[in-house]
């Protein structure tokens, strides 16, 4: 009987070796004669141990990590074929790897378990029911479901996506648009890319749902150029879809129609905002439009659009598969479900950990994280991207919620969680904040364009020592302008990380660094 | 990892880019697709293209190159035989970045935007590659390196080095 083995394709898997690893594999059975049957899977996002490979048993997978090519061979030695739990990189049952067994997978209860483009595997796991369920309901139903789970947009904003639907819905019939929002330009994430990458099939689901709850047929996934992972393994899933019948041209022979199509970004974090999304995908520069109009009214070539984070697509199949109660029964407060933590940079063990709401930082950064990779203390950590204040100790044992966080001036975004340890200069970081902004403004507004490229010059300025009380106060100032007269929440947030290292970490921000100070240009 | 997608940073002919301009004019919101399929396959938007793809898609020249400088992807330049991405954001800035972007200017001897005067190599900067908790990363063409050292970077360059001759 052929042995069942995988080897994960994410990207991260990959960027560490998956690759070679598999090869490797293969030729170790030849030259034994074991018929095997290889499975490339996607990432149970437990990424401290990739490459993980599993291998089936009678007990569950087993499995093995992080596994380098060079190991292969004496884990093959060891009884990889056999499963055997012998070798320093055994791992035992898959299931019980503590990291995994605590986490409350509600959305990505699929990831790593199946092949990423298989139907029968997805189907096996409940998939398109959600799908099913909505074809039974009228589109009024549809909507009411989403916003009985009480789920918010998980693209930063969080507003609540049943209203955003329900707004699309009650537009006059006629041409309306779903677009998922796949730009995920926030460092520190790396969710939406899971899902795309290991269970597209699952936003392909959401979309055309939103789709059968507003009225739209067409559908747009505006994904980032620098996935082109995910790019090849959403175009392979629409296709295969189409083919069996679950998108297209009369779903499930229900005569209802939704047609979806991947577009690329092209390197402009700002494309990330909704409105500057959909000038980019109607072609043209990506500048921040004001609204009013909302895009739910005037959105993509002026009609009726949801716009939508990848992961709150995604939590739509298991909302309309086990009822929006069975999601709003985790979180808390008024962030009900799960949030997708992804624990990242300084980090022993780095990855996807889906919880309710309601968790610690500390508990994710040392029950889950292990503290920081370079085994140094913990200095700073960024949540939500690079718009996100740097938090200190004294802020981390806050329950993440989006009130919780927004009381203190934090910010929840899409769920990044970025570690330094204390040899990071929060001066260097405060410094990036504003350079980043000035690369990344679309420039249609005066704050943001001239006030980021005049916040680097002041904080460099500051760190060489001239003036440096007058230009902290300069510094304050021009942040103030931009928070207060920003068009959008690029320029009117990019001063939060330069105003926490401004007021947890000043000793960093003084003439006495000058001696390391200069930061890159590009 | 293989290398995929390599651009080939060449030969272009007229009728080649009005055929590529063509295939894909008529889909909605035409331009991101146009310019991406331009550079897929000739490794860059060569300034001919920009009067055409005016004329195909009803916008002016100025429009055009509005719309290629806005985006950081799209090239006006040939690029070398490898173009290397180095993540410049913060998930990355936590685990060494910021030295390894200064070692490859060094070893290659180029900045960010350059090209090595053998066309080896094309230096760029990234902002996040998705791989934020197994940085530094980098992705040269089409694959994602993680956890790069100075050292391996080294051992890569090389490698693409060994890899062009050997193609050659
Ligand atoms: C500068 C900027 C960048 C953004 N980047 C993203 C992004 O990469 N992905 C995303 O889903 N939302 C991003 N957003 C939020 C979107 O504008 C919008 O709120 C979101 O797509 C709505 O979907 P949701 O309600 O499902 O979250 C960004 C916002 C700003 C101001
Ligand atoms: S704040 Fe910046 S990014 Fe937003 S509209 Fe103004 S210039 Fe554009
Ligand atoms: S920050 Fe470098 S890969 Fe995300």
């Amino acid at each position: 009987m052929a042995i069942t083995l995988y080897v994960p394709r994410d990207t991260t898997a990959r960027a560490l070796g998956a690759d070679r690893v598999a090869a490797r594999i293969e030729r170790g059975a030849r030259a034994r004669d074991v018929a095997l049957n290889l499975v490339r899977n996607g990432s149970r996002g437990l990424f401290y141990l990739e490459p993980l490979i599993e291998v089936d048993t009678p007990e569950g997978r087993v499995a093995y990590g992080p596994v380098t090519p060079g190991d292969v061979d004496a884990l093959i030695e060891a009884g990889l074929f056999e499963g055997r739990q012998d070798h320093a990189l055994s791992l035992g049952l898959t299931e019980e790897i503590k990291y995994l067994k605590r986490q409350q997978r509600l959305t990505f209860s699929r990831i790593g378990i199946t092949d990423p483009v298989s139907l029968e595997d997805y189907t096996a796991l409940r998939g398109f029911e959600g799908l099913k369920k909505a074809l039974s309901l009228d589109s009024q139903a549809v909507v009411d479901e989403v916003k009985t789970s009480g789920l918010r947009g998980r693209g930063g904003a969080a507003f609540p996506t049943g209203i955003k639907w329900q707004t699309v819905h009650d537009q006059p019939p006629g041409e309306k648009y779903v677009v998922c929002n796949a730009d995920e330009g926030d460092s520190g994430t790396f969710a939406d890319r899971l899902v795309m990458e290991c269970d597209p099939y699952m936003l392909i689901e959401g979309m055309t749902i939103a789709g059968l709850a507003t009225g739209a047929d067409q559908g747009y996934i505006y994904l980032r150029s620098e996935y082109p992972l995910a790019h090849d393994i959403l175009d392979e899933a629409i296709e295969r879809a189409v083919a069996a019948g679950y998108l297209g041209d009369n779903i499930l022979g229900s005569g209802r129609t939704f047609h979806l199509e991947v577009r690329l970004g092209a390197g402009a974090y700002i494309c990330g905002e909704e409105t500057s999304l959909l000038e980019s995908l109607e072609g043209k520069r990506g500048l921040v439009r004001a609204k009013p109009p909302l895009p739910a009214i005037e959105g993509l070539f002026g009609r009726p659009t949801v716009v939508n984070n990848v992961l709150s697509l995604a939590a739509v199949p298991f909302i309309l598969d086990q009822g929006g109660q069975a999601y709003a029964d985790y979180g808390l407060g008024r962030s009900r479900g799960t949030l997708a933590i992804q624990l990242a940079g300084n980090v022993k063990r780095g990855g996807l950990v889906e919880l309710a709401f309601g968790t610690s930082l500390s508990e994710l950064m040392e029950g889950f994280g292990g503290g920081t990779l370079s085994g140094r203390p913990l200095k700073a950590v960024q949540v939500g991207g690079p718009l996100g204040a740097y938090l200190p100790q004294s802020q981390w044992d806050n329950p993440i919620d989006y009130e919780g966080f927004a009381a203190f001036g934090g910010v929840v975004g899409h769920g990044g969680v970025v570690m330094f340890d204390d040899s990071v200069d929060m001066g260097d970081q405060a410094r990036f904040a504003m350079e980043f902004c000035s690369v990344e403004s679309c420039g249609k507004c005066t704050p943001c364009r001239i006030g980021a490229v005049r916040g680097v010059e002041v904080i460099d300025r500051i760190r060489a020592g001239e003036s440096a009380d007058k230009n902290l106060v300069l510094l304050t100032e021009l942040c103030e302008t931009m928070v207060d007269g920003s068009l959008c929440a690029m320029g009117g947030m990019a001063p939060f990380p330069v105003q926490s290292v401004m007021q947890h970490f000043p000793d960093d921000l003084t003439p006495r660094q000058a001696a390391t100070a200069g930061g890159t240009t590009c | 990892m293989s290398q995929t997608h390599s651009p080939v940073a060449d030969a272009w002919t007229p009728a080649q880019l009005q055929a590529v301009i063509d295939a894909h004019s008529r889909m909605p919101g035409a331009m991101l697709p146009t310019l991406h399929a331009i550079q897929d396959r000739f490794g860059f938007i060569p300034d001919a293209a920009v009067p055409m793809i005016a004329e195909a898609l009803r916008h002016t020249r100025a429009e055009v190159h509005g719309i290629i400088s806005f985006y950081h992807h799209f090239r006006t330049h040939p690029p070398g035989r490898s173009v290397i991405q180095i993540c410049r954001a913060e998930a990355c800035q936590s685990v060494g970045s910021r030295q390894l972007e200064a070692h490859a200017r060094k070893a290659l001897g180029i900045d960010y935007h350059q090209t090595t005067p053998d066309h080896e190599f094309t230096l760029e900067p990234v902002y996040c590659l998705g791989n934020c908790a197994c940085g530094p990363s980098v992705r040269v063409n089409d694959d994602v390196y993680g956890r790069m050292s100075p050292e391996q970077f080294d051992q890569l360059t090389d490698e693409l080095s060994a890899t062009v001759v050997e193609v050659k």
